[in-house]
């Protein structure tokens, strides 16, 4: 290989047959490197498939321009196809410089052929079904897991109550409470004139516009208020819990810490989580008057209720519990997505890939997990009859 | 074995960042078929040349030649077949983390040649076996790897398609100095099969010991001195003496 190779890429590549009494003699000349590897293969092979009765073959080299990795394993190849059928072979003409790569390619895949044999469908779709039902069960341990031993650090806190990381807190409640304010309220802002535009588009059909404003106050303080600001959140704050636990495991901080005699739980998780417990309930009082703000402007501005007409009509509609509902089931929403999202961080392997696994899977578990447990809560309310 | 043809001929190179000029007018020769050691304090630049040479950094001003053919004039097509050429070994292995040992080494074989999925799986195969690692690994993710694995495939990577070139960064950093040896003799056992030339960034005062053909120094952004190890050991200048002769240099003074 030389300074000016780029032009030697243009040599061709071949092998040539030729016969005498005992045998065959193959003769390689050209370039036999990378760029020519594809057409060498086939004219291997061929070679291979061809002279497959002969009994004693030598492959000469003395006419090859230049050889590298790739024509040598080709070489080794078509020696090892003859060798395997009883043939004797014999490489002649190897020059000083490619003598030590040929050696080289003499040793390697000596074990190939461990090929996994060719399996059922059917079992691998049950396979799979059966890997992501255990999945399911074991990430649910590990949810259960991380609550015990969250409950055993707030246990601990509540005792010695200087354990709690203040500045920590602090910091979380910024970044996932205050910073989030103005794009929950937006959002909910818009959904509750949305759901008011709606409800005034087809209530008023059949002339029952004014109850609109029932409809939104019940369904604002109840439900859609808080399930909106926990997939904010879960979004916003989870995935970011996710990938900031997630690249702390993978470099070996967590390891760290616990070495050092910290208990991640207690300086990672505590905070993070108690947070979010102390974040969503506000977030969603906040959320919920900006979608009852929202709604009673439609209803001025599309339904031509005045404000007073709303509030007055709001005053009759709902009564303390209504917005107490949605304010009891924040918190433990929170806690469902701080609990996922730290879960999966934990759980990121060494992997960029698995780190972006994990987050996605938190988001999606978290807001799954809260749509599951707003249902539980339903029956609960109705069940007490609040 | 080294010839007289420069492979690598990096003239009056500068480079920066904002107010801070890491290397000012360097100029460097590496020839074909030798291990050049490439040395230097830690934060000298050392890292900032090699990634300016295979252009992962802008540079200042100065002329940079691969092959003979000037890095600055050349179009893309014109590059990619010089980065063809060339493999480079990051410090840090950087193996795609997503992609098992196996696929690592056949991601350039299969994005630069169209050839047959066995011949590239052969390929990459004989390559791993050709950096000491055997067929086991195939199937394991980086994170499921050792460090001195890591930097095999990162280097059988590296060589995957033939390169006349290797860019090795700091490859014995972070190694025991049993597998830093292994990983030296390696190399120069590569480096004689296929041919190549190798550029080296270290600090191991061992591998420029025992492989390296010829040394360079960076100081002070500027090449300061190049030659073999006996020039270097007998330099007067303070820094190499403290460097090659200090406290954890070895060989004249024991």
């Amino acid at each position: 290989m030389t300074a000016a190779g780029l032009a030697a890429q243009g040599t061709s590549a071949s092998l040539v047959a030729t016969f005498n009494g005992k045998g065959v003699g193959l003769v390689a000349t050209g370039a036999w490197i990378a760029e020519r590897a594809a057409e060498l293969e086939t004219i291997v092979d061929d070679a291979a498939a061809r002279y497959q009765t002969a009994r004693s073959i030598d492959i000469d080299l003395a006419r090859l321009d230049r050889l590298d990795t790739f024509g040598a394993w080709l070489i080794e190849r078509l020696n090892r196809a003859f060798t395997a059928r009883g043939a004797t072979t014999r490489i002649i003409g190897l020059s000083e410089s490619d003598r030590g790569l040929m050696d080289e390619v003499r040793l390697v895949n000596k074990t190939a052929g461990q090929n996994a044999a060719a399996t059922n469908d059917i079992l691998v779709a049950l396979d799979s079904i059966g890997r992501a039902v255990a999945e399911i069960g074991a990430s649910l341990v590990l949810l259960a897991h991380l609550l015990g031993a969250l409950t055993m650090t707030v246990l601990g806190t509540i005792a010695h109550p200087a354990r709690l990381r203040l500045t920590s807190l602090v910091h979380h409640l910024e970044k996932v409470g205050w910073r989030a304010v103005p794009i929950v309220a937006l959002s909910t802002f818009l959904i509750g004139a949305i759901i008011a535009q709606q409800g005034i588009f087809h209530f008023r059909t059949f002339g029952a516009e004014v109850y609109v404003i029932d409809m939104v106050g019940i369904l604002v303080l109840r439900e859609v208020g808080v399930l909106i600001v926990c997939v904010m959140v879960a979004g916003r704050s989870g995935s970011a819990y996710t990938a900031e636990l997630g690249s702390m495991k993978m470099r070996e901080e967590i390891d760290a810490l616990r070495t050092m005699g910290f208990d991640p739980v207690e300086v990672l998780v505590l905070p993070r989580i108690v947070a979010l417990v102390i974040a969503v309930p506000l977030l969603t009082f906040i959320g919920s008057m900006a979608a009852l703000y929202g709604a009673g402007l439609v209803c001025w501005l599309y339904g031509g209720m005045t404000p007073d007409i709303f509030l007055a009509r709001l005053r009759e509609a709902i009564w303390l519990p209504t917005f107490a509902v949605g304010m009891i089931k924040a918190p433990f929403m929170a806690l469902v997505i701080g609990l996922v999202a730290c879960v999966e961080g934990f759980e990121v392997d060494g992997s960029a890939a698995s780190l972006g696994l994990k987050t996605t899977s938190s988001v999606v578990k978290s807001i799954f997990l809260v749509i599951v447990l707003d249902g539980f809560f339903a029956m609960f309310f109705a069940a007490i009859g609040m | 074995m080294a010839s007289n043809t420069a492979v690598i001929s990096v003239r009056d190179l500068s480079v920066g960042f904002g107010e801070t000029a890491v290397l000012d007018r360097a100029s460097l020769d590496v020839f074909e078929g030798e291990i050049l050691g490439f040395v230097g304090g830690s934060g000298a630049g050392k890292s900032v040349l090699m990634r300016t040479i295979i252009g992962l950094l802008p540079k200042r001003s100065g002329r940079i030649e691969v092959f003979g053919t000037d890095l600055a004039t050349v179009n893309d097509e014109e590059l990619r077949a010089i980065e063809r050429r060339w493999g480079v070994l990051f410090q840090q292995g950087a193996l795609f983390s997503s992609l098992t040992a196996l696929q690592n080494v056949q991601f350039p074989i299969r994005e630069y040649l169209k050839l047959s999925p066995r011949l590239i799986e052969e390929i990459a195969l004989a390559k791993l076996e050709m950096v000491g690692l055997n067929a086991n690994v195939r199937g394991k993710y980086p994170s499921e790897l050792s460090g001195g694995m890591v930097k095999r495939v990162a280097l059988a990577r590296a060589l995957a398609l033939d390169p006349d070139i290797v860019f090795l960064d700091e490859p014995t950093s972070g190694l025991d100095p049993i597998g830093a040896a292994e990983f030296d003799a390696l190399i120069r056992t590569l480096q004689r099969t296929l041919g190549l030339s190798v550029f080296m960034v270290t600090h191991d005062l061992d591998s420029l010991h025992t492989v390296c053909d010829r040394i360079a120094v960076l100081s002070e952004g500027r090449i300061i001195a190049t030659g073999t190890i006996e020039t270097m050991l007998a330099s007067e200048h303070p820094w190499l003496k403290s460097y090659f002769r200090g406290k954890r240099g070895r060989g004249v003074h024991h």
